[in-house]
């Protein structure tokens, strides 16, 4: 069953009661009931098996094997017969790799797979998974796609999958539910029949509907003035090996780069020095005069306020960006960090909260937010400083189609006005979208250990 | 025990439990924190080195691991003869500073002491794997399985929030707030990472929860902990390195107890 909605309402809420982890009395509201097998499901623990969105959250213990086998120990299955179904289960998602490999190695879509080992091998009978390919590249969502319909086939388990893109498990589900954002079940069914009747209602609470362009595609955007420019460079992050090198790069006004390409190809690094936030290891960054106003040419050499009407960083995991208590906070502590007076600083943020949709949740703890709130409320603080470069490291992650839409559309404006944009990111429909040049990094490209 | 690196699982060591290592570790340091004598001191360090050279470690990655340990004994002992309880005959005064035989002994002491000491414990440290520590600790020890499974779990985050704190600080300069003063940035960055420490931590409890951690009945265990004879030889060395260490000190005369 493929379970769709808007943001916000209350679809991994709704998957975390079913998996018995949603807290007690003291955490929320609770009324009615939720039966699983005709049982409480916090008492029925191996009955119903989670997986979530982030890779990086579910893993329990540092070697594969152990991880897989932490489930079983807790429904205090035999060590006998531990093993074999440690082994069958990591077979059934074809995660082909010693028991001992340290499960921080793993790739993002391996670290999914193994998620679903762990939670395989406790043979549920409801398998939960809450968009468990948003963060992952696409050889990533097809591992993890491919796995869960293996399965689901072998085990006849019956399986709930929370996803805005539609198209990734259309031909696995049976059943398709759409929640309205007031929380009330908007459509029921068979889910091309669902997806064929309420394509505008779907598109309109943010679902990718199959076959529907969410933007018109744009011509790659023309160059103007130079503003970022690098020879020869070469990354790595402190105290790490080289990740790549010999990278030229050419930056003008107007223009947008989308750059991509496999796990530990250097993409992140490569922003964040590039972003003046990481000193090269070889080779340099240099800031045309035009865009380093009086400022020296490396932005390596730049003070962090000087960065702020320059250079934008937005980073991978927002989180690591708030520092303020409250979304308004948030968006003022770049403008207060420049000395604008009072009032330009309201009238920069208010202008940002209506633009990015966040206006109703100005009071809010940024902590307390969505993913893709998140993810929209980070880039709102770098443009409200109005930086000359944008440097984004996976803007559109769990994204639903209308705040990606809204976000491009964002970008688009800012590239509009002669600024420019280079944005990290696995999403094949970005550069079209953005009218973006393409650049992929090749892994480890001579890569030299330090 | 690095949580960012696995263990050196080579040599005899690899075979003995995690709870025998530390038994042992705990065995000679009490013992040789009773007394401050340096002959005891002389004795443990010299049977350890003996034993070390038997365990056929990676000693090109291991001895690196040791210097901070051989700079802290070098600088407390230069520290001791320098400022240590002047007693004997005097070889060099300079204002409060003052060289004499009880210092110079006093110093010798306490250097070979924190080597006697620290050395053992931080190779064994680095050979302990935290999962068997924890599945020994659980099952030999019979420390409540809540308390040490969650500490271990929350061990494998240590790596996470190394990551956090990069992050955090470049973030920062990203933010045009990392030009205040060292201080208050330290300061905020600490505040953050306990932040994102805390949301780590609910996150991981829900997916452990959803795993069946805390369910009513039994706990089976994956990796049985067991004790063997391996265990039995660390912990014959172990007794024998401590008893030895207090007779030849005792039979010399030159016991004397640290509180005395």
């Amino acid at each position: 069953m493929l379970l769709l909605g808007a943001s916000g309402s209350g679809k991994s809420t709704l998957l975390a009661a079913l998996a018995g982890v949603l807290g007690g009395e003291d955490e929320g509201e609770e009324r009615g009931t939720l039966l699983v097998d005709g049982a409480d499901p916090a008492a029925l623990r191996g009955r119903v098996g989670l997986v979530l969105q982030d890779p990086d959250a579910q893993q329990v213990l540092a070697r594969v094997g152990d991880d897989v086998a932490f489930g079983l120990e807790n429904l205090g299955v035999p060590t006998n017969e531990l093993w074999p179904r440690v082994a069958e289960a990591l077979d059934a998602v074809g995660l082909d790799v010693p028991f001992g490999r340290q499960t921080a190695e793993l790739s993002g879509g391996q670290k999914q797979r193994l998620a679903l080992a762990g939670v395989l091998a406790m043979r549920p009978g409801l398998l939960l998974l809450d968009e468990p390919t948003a963060n992952l590249d696409p050889e990533g969502v097809a591992e993890v796609r491919d796995a869960v319909a293996r399965v689901t086939d072998a085990t006849g388990a019956t399986l709930v999958v929370v996803e805005h893109r539609v198209a990734v498990w259309r031909d696995l589900v049976t059943r398709a539910i759409v929640i309205g954002p007031d929380g009330r079940l908007l459509a029921d069914g068979p889910p091309d029949r669902v997806l064929a009747e309420r394509a505008d209602e779907l598109a309109a609470t943010g679902v990718w509907v199959p076959g529907r362009r969410v933007l018109p595609p744009l011509p790659v955007r023309a160059a103007g003035a130079p503003l970022l420019s690098a020879r020869g460079l070469a990354v790595g992050r402190a105290r790490s090996a080289t990740v790549a090198s010999g990278l030229d790069l050419e930056l003008g006004e107007g223009e947008a780069l989308v750059v991509s390409g496999a796990n530990g190809a250097g993409k992140s690094t490569l922003a964040l020095t590039l972003g003046g936030l990481l000193p090269p290891r070889s080779g340099e960054v240099t800031a045309s005069p035009r865009l380093a106003a009086g400022a020296p040419p490396a932005p390596i050499r730049w003070s962090s306020r000087e960065l702020l009407t320059r250079i934008g960083s937005i980073f991978q995991n927002p989180e690591h960006q708030l520092l303020a208590s409250t979304v308004r906070g948030e968006l003022a502590v770049g403008p207060r960090a420049l000395g604008l007076p009072d009032a330009e600083i309201t009238v920069r943020v208010d202008e940002l909260l209506a633009r990015l949709d966040l206006a109703g949740l100005a009071e809010a703890n940024p902590f307390t937010l969505s993913g893709g709130q998140k993810r929209r409320l980070s880039v709102a603080t770098a443009l409200a400083t109005r930086p000359r470069v944008l440097l984004l490291d996976e803007p559109t992650f769990g994204q639903d189609a209308r705040t990606w839409a809204e976000l491009v559309l964002l970008l688009r404006e800012f590239a509009d006005d002669g600024n420019a944009i280079v944005a990290v990111s696995h999403d094949e429909e970005l550069p079209a979208a953005l009218g973006a040049r393409e650049w992929r990094l090749e892994p480890g490209r001579e890569a030299v250990p330090r | 025990m690095s949580a960012l690196l696995p263990a050196f699982r080579t040599g005899p060591l690899a075979r003995v439990n995690p709870v025998t290592k530390l038994a042992c570790a705990l065995l000679v340091a009490f013992t040789l924190l009773a007394t401050v004598d340096w002959v005891s001191a002389v004795v443990a360090v010299g049977l350890e080195a003996v034993v070390l050279a038997f365990t056929r470690l990676p000693w090109r990655r291991v001895l690196p691991r040791l210097v901070p340990l051989g700079a802290a004994a070098l600088l407390a002992g230069v520290t001791t003869t320098l400022y240590g309880v002047p007693t004997g005959r005097v070889w060099w005064q300079w204002g409060v500073i003052e060289i004499t035989d009880g210092s110079i002994d006093f110093a010798v002491a306490t250097a070979l002491r924190i080597l006697a000491i620290g050395v053992p414990s931080v190779i064994l440290f680095l050979t302990i794997d935290p999962t068997e520590l924890a599945d020994g600790l659980a099952q030999l020890v019979r420390l409540p399985a809540r308390f040490v499974i969650g500490a271990l779990a929350a061990l494998r985050l240590v790596g996470l929030f190394m990551d956090d704190w990069r992050a955090l600080t470049l973030a920062r300069r990203a933010r045009g707030v990392a030009d205040r003063g060292r201080l208050q940035r330290y300061a905020g960055l600490v505040f953050a990472l306990l932040v994102l420490a805390i949301r780590r931590g609910t996150k991981l409890t829900t997916a452990m929860e959803a795993r069946g951690f805390g369910a009513a009945g039994p706990r089976s265990w994956a990796r049985p902990a067991t004790l063997g004879r391996a265990d039995a030889a660390a912990l014959a060395i172990g007794v024998a390195i401590a008893a030895l260490a207090v007779i030849v000190s005792v039979s010399t005369g030159s016991w004397h107890w640290i509180a005395s």
